[in-house]
C-alpha cells in the first residue's frame, strides 16, 4: 500500500499536497517527510487536500497537528480541503475541526 | 445462534499488515452482519487503532510476538478482539492531550488511539491478559444470513506476495 502524494506550486503563496490513499502508522511517516521537506523549502502556507483519502486514522491525525504546529512556528498554516464525511468524522470526533480550517475545495483553500 | 468464532488471524507486528487487519474486519462486519456502513468505517478505524497499539507494544518487548485478531458474532452482536504480548497498561492512568481550545494541544501529536476506540464502537474493554493486552470492541448488528458458523484461521504472514515481516 503507498501514499500518493503530489505537489501543486501553481496557487502561490499557497503550496497544495494532495494525498491519496489510507493513512495509517505504515503510511504516515511519508506524510511527515513531504511535510518537513516543504517546511525545509520556505512553503509555509500548506495546503492538505485529503479529497483522495480513504482511510485516515489518529496517527494521520498526529502528522497533520505535527505540521501545523511546525508551520505556525514559521508563521505559517497548514489547512485542508477534505469533504468526505467519513474522514472528517475523525477530525469532529477528535475536536480538531475547531484547530484546523478545512474547506470544501483547494479553490476556497487558497483564496483565503 | 450462540457466540462463535467467526475468524482468527495472526499478523506480525509491522505496521504494514495493519492495511489487512481492517479489511478482513470490514469483510467480515459488511458481509455478516446488518451494519450500516458508516458503523463499518467505524469499526475499521477502531481496529487500526487497537492494532496500533498493539504493534507498538509487542515491539517494546517482544518484536517477533503476532498480533492476535479474532472476531466473534452473536445473534445481536460482533466483536473484534486484538491481542498483543506487550507489557500492559492501565487505561485508567493514561495521558490525554489538552483540550483542543488549549495552545499546548498541538504538542500532543499523540494519544488519540484509546479515546477514539471508546467512542466509535458500542463497547470497548481493554483487558491485562497473562501475556498482555487484549482489546475487545463489541458492535451491535444482528446477522445478515443464517446460522452458518464456519470458523476461518489465517497466519496472514505465510501468504505469499506480502512483504517480510523482518
Amino acid at each position: 500500500m503507498e501514499l500518493g502524494l503530489e505537489v501543486d506550486d501553481s496557487r502561490r503563496p499557497y503550496t497544495v499536497l494532495a494525498v491519496n490513499g489510507e493513512v495509517d502508522v505504515y503510511t504516515a511517516p511519508r506524510l511527515r517527510e513531504k511535510l518537513v521537506e516543504l517546511v525545509s523549502q520556505g512553503k509555509h502556507q500548506i495546503v492538505v487536500d485529503l479529497e483522495g483519502v480513504d482511510f485516515l486514522d489518529s496517527t494521520g491525525l498526529g502528522v497533520l497537528v505535527g505540521g501545523l504546529k511546525r508551520l505556525r512556528s514559521h508563521d505559517g498554516d497548514l489547512t485542508l480541503v477534505c469533504t468526505h464525511q467519513r474522514i472528517l468524522k475523525v477530525f469532529e470526533i477528535t475536536g480538531l475541526t475547531k484547530v484546523f480550517s478545512i474547506y470544501g475545495t483547494v479553490d476556497e483553500a487558497v483564496a483565503e | 445462534m450462540q457466540r462463535a468464532l467467526v475468524l482468527e488471524l495472526d499478523v506480525p507486528s509491522s505496521p504494514e499488515y495493519i492495511a489487512i487487519v481492517r479489511l478482513v474486519v470490514a469483510s467480515v462486519a459488511s458481509s455478516r452482519r446488518a451494519l450500516a456502513d458508516e458503523r463499518i468505517d467505524d469499526l475499521k478505524l477502531a481496529v487500526s487503532e487497537a492494532c496500533t497499539n498493539a504493534i507498538e507494544a509487542n515491539r517494546s518487548i517482544r518484536p517477533n510476538a503476532p498480533v492476535h485478531v479474532e472476531i466473534w458474532e452473536s445473534p445481536d452482536r460482533l466483536e473484534v478482539t486484538i491481542e498483543d504480548n506487550g507489557p500492559g497498561f492501565d487505561p485508567d492512568k493514561l495521558e490525554f492531550p489538552p483540550p483542543v481550545t488549549d495552545p499546548e494541544r498541538l504538542n500532543f501529536e499523540r494519544g488519540l488511539g484509546i479515546p477514539l476506540i471508546k467512542t466509535l464502537v458500542d463497547s470497548a474493554s481493554f483487558v491485562r491478559t497473562e501475556s498482555g493486552t487484549s482489546v475487545r470492541m463489541t458492535v451491535f448488528g444482528g446477522p445478515v444470513n443464517g446460522d452458518d458458523t464456519a470458523t476461518i484461521y489465517m497466519d496472514v504472514s505465510q501468504l505469499p506476495g506480502l512483504p517480510d515481516a523482518g
